[in-house]
Protein backbone atom coordinates (compact mmCIF):
# COMPACT_ATOMS: atom_id res chain seq x y z
CA UNK A 1 0.00 0.00 0.00
CA UNK A 2 1.46 3.48 -1.07
CA UNK A 3 1.11 7.10 0.95
CA UNK A 4 -1.28 7.89 -1.82
CA UNK A 5 -3.85 4.94 -0.70
CA UNK A 6 -3.97 6.29 2.95
CA UNK A 7 -5.83 9.50 1.69
CA UNK A 8 -9.01 7.57 1.72
CA UNK A 9 -10.07 7.35 5.03
CA UNK A 10 -11.20 3.63 4.89
CA UNK A 11 -7.76 2.67 4.16
CA UNK A 12 -6.45 4.99 6.73
CA UNK A 13 -8.73 3.33 9.21
CA UNK A 14 -7.43 0.02 8.18
CA UNK A 15 -3.43 1.20 8.46
CA UNK A 16 -4.00 2.44 12.11
CA UNK A 17 -5.99 -0.58 13.44
CA UNK A 18 -2.99 -2.96 11.70
CA UNK A 19 -0.17 -0.65 13.07
CA UNK A 20 -1.77 0.84 16.32
CA UNK A 21 -0.45 -2.38 18.57
CA UNK A 22 3.15 -2.18 17.07
CA UNK A 23 3.47 0.99 17.70
CA UNK A 24 1.98 0.89 21.41
CA UNK A 25 4.08 -1.90 22.09
CA UNK A 26 7.41 -0.20 21.20
CA UNK A 27 6.54 3.38 22.64
CA UNK A 28 5.94 1.35 26.25
CA UNK A 29 9.20 -0.20 25.38
CA UNK A 30 11.26 2.66 24.68
CA UNK A 31 9.41 4.34 27.85
CA UNK A 32 10.48 1.15 29.95
CA UNK A 33 14.00 2.00 28.67
CA UNK A 34 14.42 5.08 28.88
CA UNK A 35 12.91 5.25 32.77
CA UNK A 36 15.38 2.77 33.71
CA UNK A 37 18.56 4.26 32.44
CA UNK A 38 16.88 7.78 33.70
CA UNK A 39 17.35 5.97 36.98
CA UNK A 40 20.87 4.84 36.35
CA UNK A 41 21.71 8.53 34.87
CA UNK A 42 24.28 10.46 37.85
CA UNK A 43 23.25 13.86 38.91
CA UNK A 44 24.68 16.46 37.40
CA UNK A 45 27.62 18.73 38.91
CA UNK A 46 25.37 21.89 39.33
CA UNK A 47 22.05 21.08 39.84
CA UNK A 48 22.12 17.90 41.41
CA UNK A 49 19.25 15.40 40.99
CA UNK A 50 17.48 18.00 39.45
CA UNK A 51 18.58 17.13 36.58
CA UNK A 52 16.41 14.02 36.34
CA UNK A 53 13.10 16.79 35.50
CA UNK A 54 15.10 17.47 32.48
CA UNK A 55 14.49 13.56 30.75
CA UNK A 56 10.18 14.71 30.74
CA UNK A 57 10.66 18.66 30.52
CA UNK A 58 12.90 18.45 27.19
CA UNK A 59 11.29 15.91 24.85
CA UNK A 60 7.89 17.78 26.26
CA UNK A 61 9.12 20.88 24.80
CA UNK A 62 10.37 19.62 21.73
CA UNK A 63 7.03 17.90 21.04
CA UNK A 64 5.28 21.00 21.93
CA UNK A 65 7.08 22.63 18.58
CA UNK A 66 6.64 19.29 16.85
CA UNK A 67 2.90 19.23 17.70
CA UNK A 68 2.49 22.62 15.56
CA UNK A 69 4.96 22.06 13.04
CA UNK A 70 2.70 19.17 12.71
CA UNK A 71 -0.64 21.16 12.32
CA UNK A 72 1.57 24.15 9.76
CA UNK A 73 2.15 21.17 7.52
CA UNK A 74 -1.27 19.90 7.68
CA UNK A 75 -2.04 23.41 7.03
CA UNK A 76 -0.36 23.54 3.93
CA UNK A 77 -2.31 19.96 3.31
CA UNK A 78 -5.57 21.84 3.78
CA UNK A 79 -5.07 24.98 1.36
CA UNK A 80 -2.44 23.58 -1.20
CA UNK A 81 -3.44 20.53 -1.72
CA UNK A 82 -6.80 19.80 -0.32
CA UNK A 83 -5.66 16.67 1.05
CA UNK A 84 -8.69 15.09 2.69
CA UNK A 85 -7.08 13.90 5.59
CA UNK A 86 -4.84 16.92 6.36
CA UNK A 87 -7.41 18.80 8.07
CA UNK A 88 -8.02 15.48 10.23
CA UNK A 89 -4.28 15.24 11.06
CA UNK A 90 -4.55 19.07 12.01
CA UNK A 91 -7.21 19.16 14.49
CA UNK A 92 -6.17 15.40 16.06
CA UNK A 93 -2.53 17.63 16.69
CA UNK A 94 -3.86 20.27 18.86
CA UNK A 95 -4.73 18.42 22.06
CA UNK A 96 -2.02 16.38 22.03
CA UNK A 97 0.40 19.33 21.40
CA UNK A 98 -1.57 20.78 24.20
CA UNK A 99 -1.22 18.44 26.49
CA UNK A 100 2.89 18.96 25.66
CA UNK A 101 2.82 22.14 26.01
CA UNK A 102 1.37 22.06 29.36
CA UNK A 103 3.35 19.15 30.36
CA UNK A 104 6.56 22.12 29.26
CA UNK A 105 5.33 24.87 31.49
CA UNK A 106 4.77 22.64 34.55
CA UNK A 107 7.93 21.03 34.59
CA UNK A 108 9.94 23.85 33.85
CA UNK A 109 8.12 25.98 36.34
CA UNK A 110 9.24 22.59 38.94
CA UNK A 111 12.76 23.02 37.56
CA UNK A 112 13.05 26.59 38.04
CA UNK A 113 11.79 26.76 41.28
CA UNK A 114 14.92 25.36 42.51
CA UNK A 115 17.42 26.47 40.34
CA UNK A 116 16.56 30.02 39.50
CA UNK A 117 14.48 30.56 42.95
CA UNK A 118 11.37 31.56 40.79
CA UNK A 119 8.43 29.37 39.28
CA UNK A 120 8.22 31.98 36.57
CA UNK A 121 9.47 35.01 35.05
CA UNK A 122 8.35 36.43 32.03
CA UNK A 123 11.41 35.97 29.59
CA UNK A 124 11.05 35.38 26.39
CA UNK A 125 11.65 31.51 26.12
CA UNK A 126 8.94 30.96 28.85
CA UNK A 127 6.28 34.10 27.40
CA UNK A 128 6.71 32.70 23.86
CA UNK A 129 6.35 28.70 25.26
CA UNK A 130 3.32 30.20 26.89
CA UNK A 131 1.77 32.00 24.08
CA UNK A 132 2.06 28.46 21.73
CA UNK A 133 0.05 27.28 24.59
CA UNK A 134 -2.52 29.88 24.26
CA UNK A 135 -2.62 29.09 20.80
CA UNK A 136 -3.06 25.61 20.88
CA UNK A 137 -5.99 26.07 23.03
CA UNK A 138 -7.82 29.02 20.56
CA UNK A 139 -7.27 26.80 17.91
CA UNK A 140 -9.37 23.96 20.16
CA UNK A 141 -11.91 26.14 20.35
CA UNK A 142 -12.07 27.39 16.66
CA UNK A 143 -12.26 23.94 15.93
CA UNK A 144 -15.74 23.59 17.98
CA UNK A 145 -17.15 26.99 16.88
CA UNK A 146 -17.61 26.36 13.30
CA UNK A 147 -19.49 22.99 13.13
CA UNK A 148 -18.90 22.41 9.12
CA UNK A 149 -15.45 20.33 9.64
CA UNK A 150 -14.44 21.07 5.89
CA UNK A 151 -15.04 25.11 6.24
CA UNK A 152 -13.31 25.31 10.03
CA UNK A 153 -9.93 23.07 8.18
CA UNK A 154 -9.57 26.19 6.45
CA UNK A 155 -9.90 29.00 8.94
CA UNK A 156 -7.78 26.92 11.44
CA UNK A 157 -5.57 26.22 8.55
CA UNK A 158 -4.81 30.14 7.89
CA UNK A 159 -4.53 30.92 11.87
CA UNK A 160 -2.19 27.92 12.58
CA UNK A 161 -0.07 29.14 9.54
CA UNK A 162 0.09 32.80 10.97
CA UNK A 163 1.16 30.89 14.35
CA UNK A 164 4.24 29.05 13.01
CA UNK A 165 6.00 32.10 13.59
CA UNK A 166 5.96 31.42 17.05
CA UNK A 167 8.08 28.26 16.26
CA UNK A 168 11.60 29.85 15.55
CA UNK A 169 10.73 32.75 17.96
CA UNK A 170 10.48 29.86 20.33
CA UNK A 171 14.03 27.96 19.36
CA UNK A 172 15.70 31.10 19.06
CA UNK A 173 14.68 32.90 21.87
CA UNK A 174 17.51 32.38 23.77
CA UNK A 175 20.07 33.20 21.44
CA UNK A 176 17.68 36.41 20.34
CA UNK A 177 17.08 37.78 23.83
CA UNK A 178 18.36 37.33 27.57
CA UNK A 179 16.78 35.14 29.01
CA UNK A 180 16.78 32.94 32.60
CA UNK A 181 16.48 30.26 30.10
CA UNK A 182 19.46 28.07 29.37
CA UNK A 183 20.62 28.39 25.51
CA UNK A 184 19.90 25.20 23.49
CA UNK A 185 22.38 22.18 24.85
CA UNK A 186 21.64 19.79 22.56
CA UNK A 187 20.61 20.72 19.29
CA UNK A 188 23.80 23.03 18.47
CA UNK A 189 25.97 23.51 15.05
CA UNK A 190 28.88 22.58 17.58
CA UNK A 191 27.32 19.25 18.76
CA UNK A 192 25.63 18.59 22.16
CA UNK A 193 27.43 20.08 25.93
CA UNK A 194 25.84 17.53 28.00
CA UNK A 195 27.65 14.17 28.93
CA UNK A 196 26.76 11.01 27.21
CA UNK A 197 25.62 9.86 30.50
CA UNK A 198 22.91 12.25 30.87
CA UNK A 199 22.87 12.67 26.45
CA UNK A 200 21.67 8.96 25.90
CA UNK A 201 18.84 9.01 28.41
CA UNK A 202 17.41 12.18 27.15
CA UNK A 203 17.46 10.78 23.26
CA UNK A 204 16.00 7.60 24.62
CA UNK A 205 13.16 9.56 26.32
CA UNK A 206 12.51 12.14 23.24
CA UNK A 207 12.42 9.47 20.77
CA UNK A 208 10.00 7.42 23.45
CA UNK A 209 8.02 10.96 23.61
CA UNK A 210 7.85 11.30 20.01
CA UNK A 211 6.79 8.00 19.40
CA UNK A 212 3.95 8.26 21.97
CA UNK A 213 2.80 11.43 20.03
CA UNK A 214 2.85 9.64 16.74
CA UNK A 215 0.89 6.83 18.40
CA UNK A 216 -1.92 9.27 20.43
CA UNK A 217 -1.65 10.71 17.18
CA UNK A 218 -3.02 7.97 14.69
CA UNK A 219 -5.51 7.16 17.29
CA UNK A 220 -6.77 10.73 17.27
CA UNK A 221 -7.01 11.02 13.56
CA UNK A 222 -8.96 7.77 13.51
CA UNK A 223 -11.72 9.46 15.71
CA UNK A 224 -11.77 12.39 13.87
CA UNK A 225 -12.72 10.25 11.18
CA UNK A 226 -15.24 8.16 12.68
CA UNK A 227 -16.56 11.51 14.29
CA UNK A 228 -16.91 12.81 10.58
CA UNK A 229 -18.80 9.27 9.91
CA UNK A 230 -20.89 9.81 12.63
CA UNK A 231 -22.59 13.31 11.66
CA UNK A 232 -23.00 12.59 8.31
CA UNK A 233 -24.78 9.41 9.08
CA UNK A 234 -26.84 11.75 11.51
CA UNK A 235 -27.21 14.42 9.28
CA UNK A 236 -28.62 11.22 7.02
CA UNK A 237 -31.18 10.27 9.37
CA UNK A 238 -32.30 13.46 9.62
CA UNK A 239 -32.94 14.23 5.93
CA UNK A 240 -34.50 11.04 5.95
CA UNK A 241 -36.92 11.77 8.79
CA UNK A 242 -40.63 12.34 7.64
CA UNK A 243 -41.84 15.75 7.41
CA UNK A 244 -38.50 16.87 6.65
CA UNK B 1 17.59 6.35 44.63
CA UNK B 2 18.30 9.46 46.57
CA UNK B 3 16.90 12.55 44.57
CA UNK B 4 18.76 15.24 47.76
CA UNK B 5 17.43 18.64 48.84
CA UNK B 6 14.90 19.54 45.62
CA UNK B 7 13.15 15.55 45.64
CA UNK B 8 9.50 17.20 45.78
CA UNK B 9 9.86 19.05 42.94
CA UNK B 10 11.09 16.10 41.06
CA UNK B 11 8.20 13.90 42.49
CA UNK B 12 6.04 16.39 41.31
CA UNK B 13 7.49 16.87 37.78
CA UNK B 14 7.06 12.78 37.11
CA UNK B 15 3.70 12.94 38.59
CA UNK B 16 2.51 16.03 36.34
CA UNK B 17 3.85 14.31 33.16
CA UNK B 18 2.07 10.86 34.58
CA UNK B 19 -1.52 12.48 35.30
CA UNK B 20 -1.63 14.97 32.19
CA UNK B 21 -0.46 11.72 29.27
CA UNK B 22 -3.29 9.43 31.48
CA UNK B 23 -5.58 12.17 30.91
CA UNK B 24 -4.38 12.21 27.05
CA UNK B 25 -4.69 8.47 26.48
CA UNK B 26 -7.75 8.12 28.84
CA UNK B 27 -9.68 10.90 26.43
CA UNK B 28 -8.48 9.19 23.24
CA UNK B 29 -9.86 5.79 24.44
CA UNK B 30 -12.64 7.05 25.86
CA UNK B 31 -13.54 9.18 22.62
CA UNK B 32 -13.07 5.87 20.81
CA UNK B 33 -15.40 3.65 22.71
CA UNK B 34 -18.36 6.20 22.92
CA UNK B 35 -17.63 7.02 18.68
CA UNK B 36 -18.19 3.05 18.06
CA UNK B 37 -20.82 2.64 20.24
CA UNK B 38 -23.00 5.63 18.65
CA UNK B 39 -21.59 3.93 15.29
CA UNK B 40 -23.08 0.93 15.99
CA UNK B 41 -26.35 2.53 17.04
CA UNK B 42 -26.65 4.01 14.05
CA UNK B 43 -26.41 1.30 12.11
CA UNK B 44 -28.59 -0.53 13.99
CA UNK B 45 -31.00 1.99 13.28
CA UNK B 46 -30.51 0.94 9.31
CA UNK B 47 -28.84 4.20 8.49
CA UNK B 48 -25.66 3.51 6.21
CA UNK B 49 -23.14 6.38 4.28
CA UNK B 50 -23.77 6.73 0.89
CA UNK B 51 -20.53 4.75 -0.36
CA UNK B 52 -22.29 1.64 1.57
CA UNK B 53 -25.26 1.51 -0.04
CA UNK B 54 -29.02 3.30 0.33
CA UNK B 55 -29.98 4.82 3.53
CA UNK B 56 -33.68 5.13 5.41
Amino acid sequence: MGLIDLANPSRFLGFTDRILPWLIGVTGLLLAIGLYQVSLAPDDYQQGATVKIMFIHVPAAWLAMFGWSVMSLSALGTLVWRHPLADVAAKAAAPIGAAFTLLCLISGSLWGRPMWGTYWVWDARLTSVFVLFLMYLGVIALWRTIEEPTRAGRVVAILTLVGAINIPIIKYSVEFWNTLHQPASVMRLDGPTIHASILIPLLTMAIAFTLLFVTLHLAAMRNEILRRRVRMMQLMQAQAAPGH
Amino acid sequence: MDLGPHAAFIVLSYAAALIILVALVGWILFDHRALKRTLAGLEKQGVTRRSDGPSR
